[in-house]
């Protein structure tokens, strides 16, 4: 294992201490419990956003605390699910007395904790479980399809609707149709390695590809010997055309995902490839995403996700947001 | 039950736990990810530590107080499995005002049903659900029938013995075992051989006592 590190011990907290001081006109970093917030308080009145997960994702969460999204974020230890007390200790920063969102990936540590959070939790509070992986209907790690890269962009679109009044139950409401009008699925070369673990998650060979990958390299649908960029394109975005059915001509909003060891070049390239592709059907592409979001460690690969736009949710995504990893309009 | 009884009993489980350590281990790095004795003897570790804490607490407030030890200090899933174990039971009707066995049995039983619920998770799915849920229906089952309550114990054991077991054959429907499919069967599940381990311990020592 090469890393950089200095003890699989102190990884996160070095982390999360050089990431609270790089950003510091943005989000404040808060330890034992370990949860990241603005650096402004939340404004009166206005509907408190947290989520979270393992840590290994980045920027996802904690890269998206800041205007116009979250309000704050619960890293746990890597690929570990955050627990309760990192929650309740969040809530209690950033509840302004409108409510609280809790924005949850469908991967059972997660949901577990998140739901014990919500039910000791006092306050009025609501939770979005986002579950847009469309390679699995039965996922290994939870009852049902996991949480992925869509979740970035229900946190932009629920931000920007929090940001601009929205109660707690409009929130959660668009939290879910965002959800539901977005598919993903993603693709693996290589294997990532947890600090704490020291060996490769999976192994997998020089020719090989697991198709239909999850966040932290749990197998999907298949595994596949390597094809062109175009091929492995097109069946990503079958994949996710055939569970979402845009239908011609219909508006939406292309984000090709990194997760972590696969160059931009590449991602540029897969994009320009999905162009291909939807152009092909007459779906409109009308916004865009490419970079790395939601992460797994230092794994070579890529996930695609579409998002059906309607009125609302463009609205919504072009409104101005100011985080660590997503900037625009201020 | 005294707060006590749960320190002593949580000393006694560390024992067996440590001794049986590496099989555990072994099972887990057959068909998961081999960090579940770790959990385990943290967990265990950590509620010990609370004995200076809890020890003078009244039932309720002590099984809290491991409640939220256990969810914070192990994490992931099993955190908050142990933790609504723990959590459900303080929530049990006049427990400040002593726990007798069949008292005992009755929050346990709360217990495993909120277990169950958080996990989603029942018997036949290869996980400690196998030892826990079948422990449960034998212990109420026993107080039902105005068994004696060494008879009941003893038969707890044998409960947990044999769910133990029964998880060799199953295919893993929750947890990481899914990955593997037809892979993991053959396997004992390291959950279900930890918590008949601890099952075993604690009704052990009730009957030695």
């Amino acid at each position: 294992m090469k890393k950089f590190m200095n003890s699989a011990d102190d990884f996160l907290k070095e982390s999360l201490q050089g990431f609270g001081a790089a950003h510091q006109d943005i989000v404040n970093c808060h330890y034992d419990p370990n949860f990241i917030t603005r650096a402004t308080p939340t404004k009166e009145g206005k509907v408190a956003l947290i989520s979270g997960g393992g840590s290994g994702h980045e920027p996802m969460h904690g890269g998206l605390v800041g205007y116009g999204m979250l309000d704050a974020a619960c890293p746990g230890f890597v690929f570990s699910s955050p627990t309760p007390d990192q929650m309740l200790a969040a809530a209690e920063k950033v509840d302004s007395g409108a409510g609280v969102l809790f924005i949850v990936k469908n991967y059972s540590g997660d949901v577990m904790n998140f739901q014990m959070a919500a039910e000791m939790m006092q306050g009025p509070n609501e939770s979005v479980l986002t579950n847009d992986d469309v390679a699995v209907e039965d996922s290994s790690f939870t009852t049902g399809r996991r949480g992925v890269a869509a979740t970035v962009v229900v946190e932009k679109i629920v931000g920007s609707l929090a940001e601009h009044g929205g109660s707690l139950q409009e929130c959660k409401a668009l939290g879910d149709k965002v959800n539901k009008n977005s598919g993903s699925m993603g693709v693996a070369f290589s294997s990532c390695t947890v600090p704490a673990a020291g060996k490769p998650n999976f192994d997998i060979g020089d020719d090989e590809m697991e198709f239909g990958v999850g966040i932290h390299g749990e197998p999907g649908r298949r595994r596949d010997k390597m094809k062109s960029a175009q091929e492995i394109t097109n069946e990503l975005l079958e994949a996710i055309n055939e569970d979402l059915k845009p239908e011609a001509n219909e508006e939406i909003l292309l984000f090709v995902n990194g997760m972590g060891g696969t160059p931009l070049t590449e991602l540029y390239l897969i994009y320009d490839n999905a162009k291909n592709m939807l152009d092909k059907k007459n779906i409109k592409i009308s916004r865009s995403l490419v970079g790395n979001y939601c992460t797994s460690l230092e794994m070579q690969g890529a996930s695609i996700t579409l998002t059906k736009l309607d009125e609302e949710l463009l609205k919504h995504w072009d409104s101005s947001v100011h985080t660590a990893a997503m900037r625009w309009g201020v | 039950m005294s707060v006590n009884f749960l320190i002593h009993r949580a000393k006694e489980i560390q024992a067996v736990i440590d001794a049986n350590a590496s099989e555990i281990e072994k099972l887990d790095q057959e068909i998961g990810d081999g960090d579940h004795i770790f959990n385990v003897q943290r967990g265990i570790k950590l509620v010990i530590e609370l004995e200076a804490v809890i020890k003078d607490l009244p039932m309720s407030k002590a099984l809290n107080q491991i409640a939220m030890k256990v969810l914070s200090g192990i994490g992931g899933s099993s955190g908050a499995l142990f933790g609504t174990l723990f959590m459900t039971m303080a929530k049990g009707k006049d427990i400040d005002n002593g726990v007798d066995y069949k008292k005992a049995i009755e929050i346990f039983a709360d217990g495993v049903e909120a277990v169950k619920q958080r996990g989603k998770a029942d018997v036949g799915e290869k996980t400690m659900m196998d030892v826990l849920i079948p422990v449960s229906n034998c212990l109420k089952k026993g107080v039902e029938d105005n068994k004696d309550v060494k008879e009941i114990l003893k038969e707890a054991i044998e409960v947990a013995e044999k769910g133990m077991f029964s998880t060799k054959d199953l295919l893993a429907t929750k947890g990481r075992a899914s990955f593997l499919g037809e892979r993991a069967k053959g396997h004992i599940d390291p959950g279900a051989r930890s918590s008949q381990l601890m099952i075993k311990t604690v009704c052990e020592s009730v009957l030695n006592s």
